[in-house]
């Protein structure tokens, strides 16, 4: 018997699989490359209650992590992707230390702070290429035998790591270890009163959460090949909030959803530069006031299962 | 007569500069933990609203004709007003929920506002002149002190301590303190509870106004000026803990100086240094420097 959630997940994969044949695959890529990042940053607030308002240093650092292992030092991609990978690990392990010793309000303003800090640090640093970025980063070859250059193979390859990030999200979700980071969330007091040393599972959340936010960064640099200060910016980092929010907090596959959608939005709207922003903005509102359980918590409202 | 190597004019100006940046992040995080204090709402908007601050000023001038001390007192009276609308709105169907809410919406409101200025005057700056009445400047021997800029000191330093006044020292500040703690037990001594929190958050986004007309003259009056200083502002609430305004205004100035010392002696981390104190204090004291515990 397969549960619901899992026919949920098939269906999406087999779109996944036939969708470049009817979807521009570039476009594709990019809403999966933010899917995972999204999913990532949704482990966080969705599952641990913590509001990370910088997770873009995250995306950021690995991308360029990756781009300069792929061009300076010739990587293959798969090396150069697991570098940018775990480069945001060791990061988030570092930001993770500092942000969990406040909560709530003051955690969101510690990460978005020290995300300022990085950005800053990426600005100055020569191997980030200042505001140029890290242009023409090559694709290479996957295992040597893999050709990247190619759309489909590219293509591919892309939907099976963020496939594979996100089964490790929803394997993380529906671990014991997933239980006791809820417990967390629902009653922190309650979870410490009972021996567990909370502090410690809220820095390995957030280091998984950092480095699956790296591997979606670093994918983003090999497949756009191109590193650049976007990723790293604070609007970055809301933008995630947004895709998440507006998919549902807390779903499994709220972030994917909303991540399609804010990817259509921005490239449909592309030309009308500023108006992006309002658009943002007014979506922000929109889903505070009316719609806090974004689109996938709506729908699992309305089918009475949990998504 | 030269510190570590430093001619004292460059020293001396790049505390003056530090001194002038603190005076901001005093003020725009005194109004952040005012409007904390009683709202439970971290404005993400305040920065936007700093921005509205010096354009209110710039269109003050530009098509009415007012000038800098009109706007002094008409463009946070204006903002201010906008913000009260906003908390009667939006704001106020939040304070039940989760205190991110209300970081969200002030979020998306930052954005909105951002984007339709951005869209209307770019990215660039517009100049705002000082008042005739501060051009010029001292010569203090060590160093040239612009009239402009010590009047902003000043002011400021006289704002944040009459608010630290108002909240510490007068009845309706401890009206405001009370309601503070419990909302309810104030309301049932016959005080209106939600219009004091809507005039509140109207006088913290006033403030933000205020600081924002000083800044006109300092720095140009563009769209962007109040988006990456909030983030600093962030950091130095972190630093300081909402719990104390006088903490607030210390962590200000004090960060600011530190900020231009930093400029004079190793420029590369003077963008930096303040995370890099948020870092170390949330390393040593979570709570923040003035901050009770959570």
């Amino acid at each position: 018997m397969i549960g619901f959630q899992h026919r949920v997940m098939i269906g999406l994969g087999l779109a996944g699989i036939v969708a470049p044949f009817a979807i521009y695959p570039i476009f594709l890529m990019k809403a999966l490359c933010f899917a995972l990042f999204a999913a990532a940053f949704n482990l966080l607030i969705g599952y641990v209650g913590l509001l990370s308002f910088g997770h873009a240093m995250f995306l950021g650092m690995a991308g360029y992590s990756a781009g300069h292992a792929a061009k300076v030092w010739g990587l293959p991609p798969e090396l150069a992707i697991l570098f940018g990978t775990a480069v945001a690990a060791a990061l988030g392990l570092v930001v993770g230390a500092i942000a969990i010793r406040r909560q709530g309000i003051y955690f969101a303003m510690t990460t978005l702070a020290l995300a300022q800090m990085i950005y800053f640090f990426c600005l100055q640093v020569p191997f980030t290429g200042g505001e140029d970025g890290i242009q023409s980063i090559p694709r290479g070859r996957l295992f040597g035998v893999l050709n990247l250059a190619d759309m489909m193979t590219l293509y591919y390859v892309v939907l099976a790591i963020v496939a594979s990030g996100f089964l490790l999200i929803y394997r993380t979700i529906h671990s014991p270890f997933g239980q006791v980071l809820k417990a967390i969330r629902e009653n922190e007091p309650r979870a410490i009163s009972l021996g567990y040393r909370v502090d410690q599972y809220k820095l390995l959340a957030f280091v998984l959460s950092a480095a699956l936010a790296g591997l979606a960064g670093a994918t983003k640099a090999i497949v756009f090949q191109l590193a650049s200060l976007t990723d790293v910016t604070w609007q970055m980092s809301g933008e995630v909030v947004l895709m998440t929010l507006l998919g549902g907090l807390g779903t499994v596959f709220g972030p994917i959803v909303g991540a399609f959608i804010v990817i259509t939005l921005e490239t449909y709207l592309a030309h009308m530069g500023s108006w992006v922003l309002v658009i943002q903005g007014v979506i922000f509102v929109i889903c505070v006031l009316t719609f806090r359980r974004g689109v996938v918590g709506e729908l699992a409202r309305l089918i009475k299962r949990p998504l | 007569m030269d510190f570590f190597g430093i001619p004292p004019q460059a020293l001396f100006g790049q505390l003056l500069l530090g001194l002038i940046n603190g005076a901001f992040y005093a003020m725009l995080s005194l109004g952040l933990a005012v409007i904390f204090g009683m709202l439970n709402i971290i404005n993400f908007t305040h920065g936007a609203q700093y921005m509205m601050g010096a354009f209110a000023a710039y269109f003050l001038l530009q098509y009415t004709g007012l000038g800098y001390w009109w706007a002094l007192l008409v463009a946070p009276i204006v903002v201010g007003i906008t913000g009260m609308v906003i908390e009667r709105l939006m704001l106020r169907h939040l304070y039940k929920l989760d205190h991110l809410y209300g970081l969200l919406l002030t979020f998306g409101l930052a954005l909105i506002i951002q984007g339709l200025f951005q869209n209307e005057f770019g990215s660039s700056g517009l100049p705002y002149r000082i008042p005739p009445e501060l051009t010029g400047g001292q010569n203090l021997g060590f160093m040239f002190l612009p009239n402009y800029r010590a009047w902003v000191v000043v002011v400021s330093l006289a704002i944040c301590l009459a608010t630290w006044f108002v909240i510490e020292r007068t009845k309706l500040g401890s009206y405001l303190r009370a309601a503070t703690e419990n909302p309810a037990l104030v309301q049932a001594f016959g005080i209106n509870v939600p219009r004091m929190i809507t005039l509140t958050y109207g006088a913290g986004v006033a403030l933000a106004a205020f600081a924002g007309v000083l800044a006109a003259p300092i720095y140009q009056v563009s769209p962007l000026m109040g988006s990456n200083l909030i983030i600093i502002v962030f950091a130095v609430v972190v630093i300081g803990g909402m719990g104390s305004i006088m903490g607030a205004i210390v962590t200000g100035f004090g960060l600011g100086l530190i900020e231009g010392l930093t400029k004079v002696f190793y420029p590369q981390a003077s963008a930096t240094v303040i995370f890099v104190i948020m870092a170390i204090v949330l390393l040593i004291k979570p709570a923040g420097l003035f901050g009770r515990a959570r």
